[in-house]
């Protein structure tokens, strides 16, 4: 087998086991609850019949391993069980399908990363690259100094500036992310552009810095030397000797920061009261809706896990010394 | 561009004037270079030696008109055919690199972009300066690879980097050099990195095609003997200024500075051969892997005379290093045994007690990082001293002052930080620091290979005395013959992880020897300008032969 | 390069001799000073961010430690105006339930800050600990908890903690518990890193042939040379982890009230920024614990990173 496939091959078998044993973690957490957990779900007029059903319900009387097996083939079906709230101790049951709940919501929370990532991701890539270039130059400086300053800054802090200036001193934008599933394009991508900037804002600082300690790092290497020695102008040094090694480094980079966006999300969702799988996990934290709570997990987690995954698979297959053998 | 390396051998093509260069280092800047002139004529090869810390390097990088991220020329004047170098644009400089002036790395390995092709970055400077065109560049290419002897020269361009050996890629980098035909080229420590076998054929490969084509160069190097094959002649550097400049043959001859001389100061001491049958140290039929699957040790056996110093002797991947792992029982074997004082002494490390610990002591080839740099050289020394000897606190410090005194070094550096030392005075703190277990062997692995040529002298009349006065036992492991010569009293060579032959010093460098014998020791250049000349005459005569 | 320069400065001396000895070789310059005058030496030549992330640290540390002698009033002390404005006697204000805005954000640097700090010291225990028996050990157990971390880190740590805390409920030991356990799989990491880079170099290798014992080699040999890059990533950690806990108490589920807390002051009072464009004042009270915890990770990233840039002697090129 070419050693590419097979090192790739590998990598996936890698990602897939990490994502077991998550799911196990995750699974694994409902064993923590403490005794008493039905009836504070139900409530203090539940009769012991009612408690005994909804532990039931939980499957709390089988064995551990079954359990896990029945709840993640089911979640990979999109099955993730039944919302706690809900519940009464009257015995009507309102509760929804976990899945019922997450539905619209990740289109929201996935329409709300993809529009942060299509401005932040080549903005960064841009600066990281421009301020590596010309390093300690004034611009480099600048774009340092503010890039320490909003690493620096909690997510909604950058927020509550944005809003201040941009929705309520200057009423250009609604302070509040309002979507429903009828919200036309034009007028959704209006509404979650505050969101979507605090977002830029943060993912940007982190990504440039990265991009440009990769690209010094590997402006320092001695074929880069060799390549100025030969006479090449900065810009071929740049597009025919360090780009072609640089793909790694920066898919890294990349994949981090998608992965630290899906994240900074959840602030981000809660500041703008925007409908998204955050917003829903920290309000299912509150009321302590477990099969909620480990849905949403379980999603992030793997959306985590996919990302990273993928910035190992492009280092692979961009490495000159995977793809040609000895 | 460079069609007119025709115009006769003696035209003046690079004149340096009172070159001042700076550099940046804690904090502030230092002189590197403190006013070097330097003139090289068409054809010419010179030879920039010095040792670390000369300036030699980032003086043949000034004569391109470069010098690198944290250096900047302070002052002085760089003519290259007539173009003012230290005043010349970027754009006007770039013209030049890679068209009329070439450079040759140290590291090839990490010199070449692991991302191309090697014939592509080959004739990549050729192509864009329009030198010619990317197919005749192509062709000739493959002619330069097949002038440099490389094996396959028809296709190994089309291998990547990392497809090759190092000794193939530095005279693939010596084509890419040649490729546009430069005016000059600078050879930065080109054999450096390589084994001495490997070595003499690159030498051989970038001698005759800088002959071929009357290139001038400046080969920049620490070993004398290699420039004197190479140089018409040879400018000494110290602390950035020129100690002296000679024609080669005058240069080895009769150097006027006795720092020249003192550079081949090794070669000087000569130690008479003494023989003995009392065994202190024996290995026996030891075979070694590493993770339990590559075997890198065959059926070694080695026999160490009390008393004596035995040097073992190979190429990188030999296994010489791995048999003083063997010994001192980190690297357990995984058949044969060593025998200490007729006595098996048990494999591992954790098995053996602490007196048997204490009786073979090491000293490490980097004295850097052998010493912890948080420690006084009080708590280097006193610790053996402590923890073997069971000696406590006046009494330690009093034995800490006796062992630097034995070392040569006084009282006043017992509170000092490794930081605060020179590297021959670290590697005398590691001697002592073996010394303190009051052992009887010690084995010293590469010990002198790191220091300066002036230093390594010190530190083997040291080890040479302490040998004299406390009748130790050295297993001394080392690549390099001129070592061999002044301290061994026997001789073990090996290779590819196999002892190639065990011997009296006197035996194992007269002829006749076994072929890898032979092939090591002539590849060891000699200090006279022939002797690569010699060499490959008589090469090729056994060629022919054979 | 470097030795280029080293060997320079040195020539002075050296370049006079003719007969060889050792203890003249010239090492590097040297003039013994006590610990002290060394820090007071180091701290001079620290740039202007340095000394600004200094004083703001120091500044913060004293309003903790006496914060119930600087505040006006107490921390859950509720007067009969709930967001009143900024006047003499509330100089921020009062907030959604009329406790005096500037009282609590003073309690408040000592909560957050000191929930903080125990989080990281607690952190750093676990994971510096495990890091440096796996450095040293380097087999099984360095196998287990190595992968073992690796599949932690593969969930998102805000994520973990969220879930965590809807099980153990938002108290805060079980916060503190939670995100140190959570932050010491980093510090794991990084003490795995710079222990594994020390424990391969030949002194550590001596003083195993030496005999000595693994609690020897870990204090003197290994210890001694980790504590710079451990100490950066103290300040580091400490940053993360105090956005973190800011970041829950602003969702809702981090510090409880009636504990003064920035991040939930923040969410309580956010509605008012909305009257920005009436009353500025007003508009800007939610901001100001926002900018509070904002400037002291400023200013601790300021300290970081000149620490950095001292200790490991990289520095930008000139």
């Amino acid at each position: 087998m070419h050693p590419v496939l097979a090192t790739v091959l590998q990598r996936l078998a890698l990602g897939v086991a990490t994502l077991i044993m998550v799911s196990i973690i995750i699974f694994s957490s409902i064993s923590l609850l403490p005794g008493d957990f039905g009836q504070a779900v139900l409530g203090q007029a539940a009769t012991e019949d009612t408690v005994a059903a909804f532990r039931r319900e939980l499957g709390l009387d089988k064995p551990a391993p079954v359990r896990y097996v029945e709840w993640f083939t089911s979640a990979l079906q999109g099955d993730f069980g039944t919302s706690f709230s809900g519940r009464a101790a009257s015995g009507v049951d309102r509760s929804r399908p976990v899945v019922d709940l997450i539905g619209p919501r990740l289109k929201n929370t996935l329409f709300l990363a993809v529009y942060a990532a299509l401005i932040s991701v080549p903005l960064a890539l841009f600066l990281g690259i421009t301020a590596a270039l010309y390093r300690n130059s004034i611009y480099d400086r600048m774009v340092n100094a503010a890039t320490l300053t909003t690493i620096s800054t909690p997510e909604f802090f950058v927020a509550y500036i944005l809003i201040l200036l941009l929705a309520s001193l200057n009423p250009i934008f609604p302070s509040l992310a309002n979507v429903t599933i009828d919200t036309p394009f034009l007028e959704r991508v209006y509404r979650t552009s505050l969101p979507a900037l605090t977002l830029t804002l943060v993912i940007v600082a982190h990504m440039m810095r990265m991009t440009r300690a990769a690209i010094i790092n590997l402006l320092a290497s001695p074929y880069i030397e060799m390549a100025r020695l030969k006479g090449a102008s900065p810009r071929e040094v740049i597009i025919k000797h360090a780009l072609p090694n640089a793909w790694a480094p920066i898919a890294t980079v990349i994949a981090f920061n998608l992965a630290y966006l899906v994240v900074g999300v959840v602030v981000v969702e809660a500041v703008f009261v925007y409908p998204g799988v955050g917003q829903l996990m920290v309000d299912a934290v509150t009321t302590r809706d477990i099969p909620v709570v480990q849905a949403c997990a379980l999603i992030f987690a793997a959306t985590y896990i996919i990302l990273n995954l993928i910035a190992d698979i492009v280092g692979i297959v961009t490495n000159p010394r995977l793809l040609h053998p000895r | 561009m460079s069609t007119d390396n025709g115009t006769k051998k003696g035209d003046i093509l690079v004149e340096m004037k009172d070159i001042r260069i700076n550099g940046f280092s804690d904090e502030r800047w230092h002189e590197i270079i403190k006013g070097v002139d330097l003139t090289l004529r068409r054809g010419e090869v010179m030879g920039l030696i010095g040792e670390s810390g000369a300036g030699k390097s980032t003086l043949g990088k000034a004569a391109m008109g470069y010098t690198q991220p944290g250096c900047k020329l302070v002052g002085g004047t760089i003519l290259f055919d007539g173009i003012d170098l230290a005043h010349a644009s970027d754009g006007q400089k770039r013209e030049l690199w890679g068209s009329r002036i070439a450079y040759v790395a140290q590291s090839a390995a990490a010199s070449f972009n692991p991302a191309h092709r090697l014939i592509d970055q080959t004739v990549e400077a050729t192509v864009s300066h329009h030198v010619r065109p990317a197919r005749e560049a192509r062709a000739d290419a493959v002619e330069l690879f097949r002038s440099l002897q490389l094996p396959m020269p028809d296709t190994i361009g089309s291998r990547y980097p990392h497809q090759v050996s190092g000794g193939q890629l530095q005279r693939i980098m010596t084509a890419m050099a040649m490729s546009p035909r430069p005016d000059l080229i600078i050879f930065d420590e080109p054999t450096t990195a390589l084994d001495v076998t490997t070595q003499v054929e690159v030498l051989a490969a970038m001698r005759s095609i800088v002959e071929e084509f009357n290139t001038a160069a400046i080969y920049i190097t620490h070993d004398l003997a290699v420039v004197a094959q190479m140089a018409d002649f040879i400018k000494v550097l110290r602390y950035g200024e020129e100690v002296e400049e000679a024609e080669t043959r005058k240069m080895l001859s009769k150097p006027e500075q006795a720092y020249t001389r003192s550079l081949w100061a090794v070669r000087s001491i000569e130690k008479p051969e003494q023989p003995s049958d009392d065994i202190a140290l024996e290995i026996a039929d030891v075979d070694a892997a590493y993770g339990g699957r590559v075997k890198v040790l065959h059926d070694v056996s080695i026999r160490l005379p009390r008393g004596r110093t035995v040097a073992v002797v190979g190429e990188s991947g030999s296994g010489k290093s791995t048999t003083a792992r063997v010994i001192t029982g980190l690297l357990p074997p995984i058949k044969g045994e060593v025998r200490f004082n007729g006595q098996p002494l048990p494999r591992a490390l954790k098995d053996r007690n602490r007196d048997q610990l204490r009786r073979i002591q090491m000293i490490y080839q980097m004295a850097d990082t052998a010493m912890n740099p948080r420690q006084t050289v009080g708590d280097i020394i006193g610790r053996p001293v402590q923890f073997y000897l069971g000696k406590r606190g006046r009494e330690v410090e009093k034995r800490v002052i006796e062992l630097l005194q034995l070392i040569e070094l006084d009282e006043s550096f017992i509170d000092r930080l490794p930081g605060e030392l020179s590297g021959g005075q670290k590697q005398r703190i590691c001697i002592a620091r073996a010394l303190a277990a009051e052992p009887e062997i010690i084995i010293c692995d590469e010990v002198t290979s790191a220091l300066d040529q002036i230093v390594q002298e010190g530190i083997l009349k040291l080890l040479l005395r302490l040998q004299k006065e406390l009748g130790l036992t050295y297993l001394f492991i080392t690549h390099d013959i001129a070592t061999v010569r002044a301290i061994s009293d026997e001789i073990v060579v090996m290779f590819q992880g196999k002892v190639v032959e065990q011997g009296p010093k006197s035996e194992i460098l007269a002829p006749p020897h076994p072929d890898y014998t032979e092939l090591l020791l002539s590849s060891v250049p000699e200090m006279d300008p022939d002797w690569l000349t010699q060499l490959l005459k008589s090469r090729r005569a056994e060629q022919a032969a054979g | 390069m470097s030795s280029d320069k080293t060997q320079a400065a040195q020539s002075a001396g050296a370049a006079a001799e003719e007969t060889y000895s050792a203890a003249a070789e010239v090492g590097a310059v040297r003039k013994r000073r006590t610990r002290l005058e060394r820090i007071w030496i180091g701290l001079k030549k620290a740039p202007l961010s340095a000394w600004f992330g200094m004083t703001v640290i120091l500044i913060y540390c004293l309003v903790a430690l006496f914060a119930p002698l600087l505040a006006p009033y107490g921390e859950a002390q509720v007067f009969p105006v709930p967001y009143g404005p900024w006047d003499a006697e509330h100089i921020f204000g009062t907030d959604q339930i009329g406790r005096d805005v500037l009282s609590r954000l003073i309690y408040g640097a000592r909560n957050t800050m000191g929930i903080a700090l125990v989080t990281t010291f607690l952190s750093f225990l676990i994971g510096g600990g495990l890091g440096l028996v796996a450095a040293i050990n380097r087999s099984w157990i360095d196998q287990i908890l190595s992968r073992f971390i690796d599949i932690l880190m593969a969930i998102p740590s805000l994520i973990f903690a969220l879930m965590l805390l809807s099980i153990f409920g938002s108290t805060v030991s079980s916060l503190i518990i939670i995100i140190a356990i959570l932050d010491s799989t980093r510090v794991f990491r990084l003490t795995r890193a710079v222990a594994v880079s020390v424990a391969v170099m030949d002194y550590v290798e001596a003083a195993r042939l030496r005999g000595e014992g693994l609690g020897w080699v870990m204090r003197r040999e290994i210890l001694p040379n980790i504590m710079p890059p451990l100490v950066a990533e103290f300040g580091l950690r400490f940053c993360f982890v105090f956005l973190t806990i800011a970041a829950l108490s602003f969702l809702g589920v981090g510090i409880q009230p009636p504990t003064a807390d920035w991040g939930s002051m923040v969410r309580d009072n956010a509605s008012l920024i909305q009257f920005a464009q009436y009353d500025l004042k007003a508009g800007i009270t939610p901001l100001l614990p926002a900018a509070a915890i904002a400037l002291l990770t400023v200013a601790v990233n300021f300290v970081v990173d000149w620490f950095l840039h001292k200790t490991s002697g990289l520095r930008d090129e000139h």
